[in-house]
């Protein structure tokens, strides 16, 4: 228990003295997913948008994978990745694998579903409700969808940070095709594994905790901006 | 608000190009939902340029036919002739509809006026502070759309619609459930629109309301036309059984 504590009290004064070594890896976590995080919301939102305004032949099909897409074990996705950038895989031409570029990657295949379907999910319930007056108008699709997003821009915030949080938490992906590099590629979920099975239990703390701070963070944001939906926007 | 100043903002969304729709012929207009049968060989033409309403009894199919006029829906068979072409693409261009529920944006009072200037890409510049005024709702104009009254939604979803500048004027039941002072804000503007020669079509269930404003009525049941007549014939003189019983409640 007194090792515990000690641990704790180490973990505490490594963020209050603004570690040189903590912060690079915050940094690089945070650098990682916010990358990850705008790439899979241009997909997604562009991609979410057509698909809740569209019809087509298919479109149940399409939606049940992308969907499934959602639960998509991060250790799968990190293979995957991997076999693709490896010397012999079809892009092993880019050099990337163990690069924060193949980190990124990895990370938007997995935030790209979560955002695109929940996103296809809040504009359709908003096409839903517009579409007569689109229709009654005679607007174009690329209006529509300008329309869709913009009005529908608080909840895709709250859907965003969702996409967000998954990221730097994810640790399975980043480990496989980053490969832990010190300096380099270790993040902070990668770094607290390896920490914690090194000993180094007040380093890992330290990591564990500001990762529990940015948690509290987004979810702080996520319920001031359904607030915020709800006093400017109304539903 | 002074009728006169009233009238120099209404003038100011007349329409850009004067678009003749009329007359309007719709011929043998069917549309099915799901096996069943809304609308079947619905005939009839509306020439006048006044205030046409379309009165009957729930379940008429008197919504949808405004739909299909609008097209937001798609008949099943028949056709409508505007002005004697079948080409009617400049006509919908210049038709405005009022929905019975509003639908408004999730926005403020005014980005749902500006909207419609951004869309449409207006050149000529609309007071979006007198539109407010003609309908009572210049103190609410920041405050989002959705939160306001239905009286004061339904007040501002019509406004946004003359934003079309439209030749024509389709209203789906606008004043349903709507109080007193919100329906005679309505019904003052719609006859307003219609000195300045746009052409309303005007769904309603009030017999008091269709007397009012009507110049010709046209009467649906079980998705055909049963009448159509002057206002002055219609409550007086109309042979219809069907829409004697209407007016007396029994339909």
């Amino acid at each position: 228990m007194i090792e515990f504590l000690e641990a704790f009290r180490l973990a505490f004064n490594l963020i209050i003295t603004l570690d040189s070594n903590i912060l690079e890896i915050v940094l690089l976590s945070l650098k990682v997913s916010l990358i990850a995080l705008t790439i899979a919301c241009l997909i997604g939102f562009s991609l979410g948008s057509i698909l809740a305004s569209s019809k087509f032949y298919g479109r149940g099909i399409v939606l049940i994978i992308i969907n499934s897409f959602m639960a998509l074990p991060p250790v799968v996705v990190g293979l995957a990745v991997y076999m693709l950038l490896s010397k012999s895989g079809m892009f092993g031409w880019m050099n990337i694998l163990y690069t924060p570029s193949a980190m990124i990657i990895a990370q938007s295949i997995i935030i790209t579903p979560i955002v695109l379907a929940l996103s296809r999910q809040v504009i359709e319930d908003l096409n839903n409700e517009y579409s007569e007056f689109f229709v009654s108008l005679k607007i174009s699709k690329l209006q529509i969808i300008k329309t869709l997003i913009w009005d529908a821009r608080y909840t895709l915030i709250t859907v965003a940070l969702a996409g967000f949080g998954r990221g730097i938490a994810e640790v399975g992906a980043v480990i496989i095709v980053g490969g832990n590099i010190n300096h380099f590629t270790r993040v902070m979920t990668t770094s607290i594994a390896l920490e914690t099975s090194m000993g180094n239990l007040p380093f890992a703390l330290a990591l564990g905790i500001i990762l529990l701070l940015i948690s509290v963070l987004i979810n702080a944001l996520v319920m001031a901006f359904n607030l915020t939906t709800k006093k400017y926007a109304f539903g | 608000m002074h009728l006169d100043k009233f009238n120099r903002t209404l003038i100011r969304i007349k329409p850009e190009k004067n678009i003749n729709c009329l007359p309007i012929y719709i011929k043998d207009l069917c549309l099915n939902l799901d096996e069943r049968k809304i609308l079947s060989s619905l005939n009839l033409s509306i020439n006048s340029d006044d205030v046409t309403v379309i009165m009957g009894p729930n379940g008429a199919g008197k919504s949808i036919f405004l739909k299909i006029l609008n097209g937001i829906l798609t008949p099943t068979s028949g056709c409508i002739t505007w002005n004697n072409k079948k080409q009617f693409s400049d006509t919908l261009n210049t038709q405005a509809f009022v929905f019975q529920k509003p639908i408004l944006l999730r926005r403020s009072v005014i980005a749902n006026l500006d909207y419609m200037g951004s869309v449409l890409g207006y050149k000529k510049k609309i007071s979006k502070d007198r539109l407010l005024e003609i309908v009572q709702l210049q103190k609410q104009k920041n405050q989002p759309a959705r939160m306001l009254s239905l009286g004061e939604q339904q007040r501002l979803s019509l406004v946004r619609s003359l934003m079309v500048r439209p030749n024509l004027l389709l209203l789906d039941e606008p004043t349903a459930n709507l109080d007193p002072g919100s329906t005679k804000i309505i019904e003052d503007i719609v006859l307003n629109l219609k000195k300045m020669g746009i052409k309303i079509i005007f769904v309603t269930h009030n017999i008091l309301q269709a007397k009012r404003i009507a110049d010709d009525i046209i009467f649906l049941n079980k998705g055909k036309m049963v009448e159509h007549l002057g206002k002055k014939e219609f409550f007086s003189n109309s042979k219809s059984i069907e829409v004697q019983n209407y007016l007396n409640g029994i339909l």
